[in-house]
């Protein structure tokens, strides 16, 4: 399959905001989910429920949201712009910024699940053995949770790919910005004669799907493998 | 005196309420499952905290709620043996045996690496993933592991009970070994009778009280 130089444009940015939306998603998303596996308090019940919004959501109106919050007149936005010289409206910077927020439940989701996993008695155990609370948190529950961890972001990456309602919503279909793969699909559908590109694109997004899914299944079976391996 | 332990915690609603004072030598804490045996282990571990009391081992105060101390679990050098074992899975056994180990300084080290493992006679499980143990080599590196951490004092929840009658008498003699050539206070849980005449220097019977 040849790719035009429109096409790899096209894959590079997806990739690009991808990677970017995972990068700036995991520090927020382990968080979250920290203090979703680990901690109790009052209206725990509300902040769960709010960091899966975007799941159940229309993407337009996360969009929407976004466009308020984050556009060149909203509040967050102009913080953005002011302090750190960041825009997101109608920009790449914003398309991950929307990926971003929709792959967050399904980070949050797959890393409390890790978490929630790792056996705490194993942290006091390296407690007694002269641990403090970071370095049990580092040497024990990081490396027992590292493959959901993994399998988040993945996740994370694959959702970001297929990310459209609210990229479309939040920063609009502009090429070599923010048109990425679903983006150019749907140009692409409207356009007399764009069938073949579609296909070309459509079939890139399964092959990047594909890969990705298979990527995080190796590396869980490789890291449960280590331990399986001296089997008597 | 080796341990000087007071302590009350309410659990549920169960109240644990227990306070005794031993010498040197093998302490047994008896009492019927249940009874909130590993609950006291796990408050002089620093795992739990009393509600109220004192705890004294060695000589050194680990917690006392009047005073408002309460020194963190890597502070107070317990060497606790877990009724599970409790290995770390995602390390081979020379690591987890190396886990406290490599974190005190040589000139304050209860044991060099080769001879906890000539003395629990582990030497040929260095390079096994605990799953692959069988619960007394798995009981005897946990031990290991406790004791190359450089524990003051040792704390062993039923260490026997997961194991068969074969593998428990391996244990034994390792925990008499230790009891007899370390010099180590060693509070030790159990339900057995046999067990304990075999073992304890002193019996501290245990019962909760409903609340």
């Amino acid at each position: 399959m040849h790719l035009s130089a429109e096409e790899w444009e096209i894959l590079l940015l997806s990739l690009k905001v991808s990677g970017v939306a995972v990068a700036l998603c995991l520090p927020v998303a382990f968080a979250l989910a920290w203090i979703l596996a680990r901690t109790r308090f009052p209206g725990k019940v509300l902040l769960d429920a709010l960091v899966h919004l975007p799941l159940v959501l229309p993407p337009v109106v996360t969009g929407w949201l976004l466009l308020l919050a984050f556009g060149n007149e909203g509040p967050a936005g102009r913080w953005f712009t002011q302090w750190l010289g960041i825009t997101f409206m109608f920009r790449w910077t914003g398309a991950a910024l929307a990926a971003a927020v929709m792959a967050l439940p399904l980070m949050v989701r797959a890393m409390r699940l890790s978490l929630e996993a790792v056996d705490r008695r194993l942290e006091s155990a390296a407690r007694t053995l002269g641990a403090t609370r970071a370095r049990a948190f580092f040497t024990i529950t990081l490396p027992l949770a590292l493959p959901g961890l993994l399998a988040g972001m993945v996740l994370g990456f694959a959702r970001s790919l297929g990310e459209f309602g609210a990229t479309i919503t939040f920063v609009s279909n502009i090429p070599g910005e923010t048109r990425t793969i679903p983006l150019a699909i749907y140009g692409a559908l409207q356009l007399p004669d764009g069938e073949a590109q579609v296909t070309r694109l459509a079939l890139i997004a399964v092959a990047l799907s594909l890969l990705a899914l298979v990527a995080s299944e190796l590396l869980a079976r490789r890291y449960a493998g280590d331990r399986n391996r001296h089997v008597l | 005196m080796s341990f000087d332990i007071d302590v009350e915690r309410r659990l549920g609603d169960t109240r644990i309420a227990l306070r005794f004072q031993s010498g040197p030598g093998l302490t047994a804490l008896f009492g019927p499952s249940g009874a909130g045996k590993s609950s006291v282990l796990n408050m002089i571990a620093g795992l739990l905290r009393p509600d109220r009391g004192r705890i004294v081992v060695a000589g050194e105060v680990l917690f006392d709620s009047e005073a408002g101390l309460d020194l963190p679990p890597e502070r107070r050098h317990a060497g606790y043996v877990f009724q599970d074992g409790r290995l770390f899975p995602h390390l081979r056994v020379r690591d987890n045996l190396r886990y406290g180990w490599k974190h005190i300084r040589p000139e304050d080290r209860l044991m060099e690496l080769d001879e906890a493992v000539a003395f629990l006679g582990i030497g040929h499980l260095l390079d096994r993933w605990p799953r692959t143990l069988s619960g007394g080599e798995a009981q005897r590196a946990a031990i290991g592991r406790a004791l190359l951490s450089s524990p003051r004092f040792l704390l062993m929840d039923e260490p026997l009970s997961s194991l068969d009658r074969a593998r428990r008498e391996e244990v034994l003699t390792v925990i008499e070994r230790l009891r007899d050539e370390l010099a180590l206070p060693i509070l030790y849980v159990s339900h057995d009778h046999a067990e304990l005449e075999r073992l304890a220097s002193a019996i501290i019977p245990l019962e909760t009280e409903r609340a």
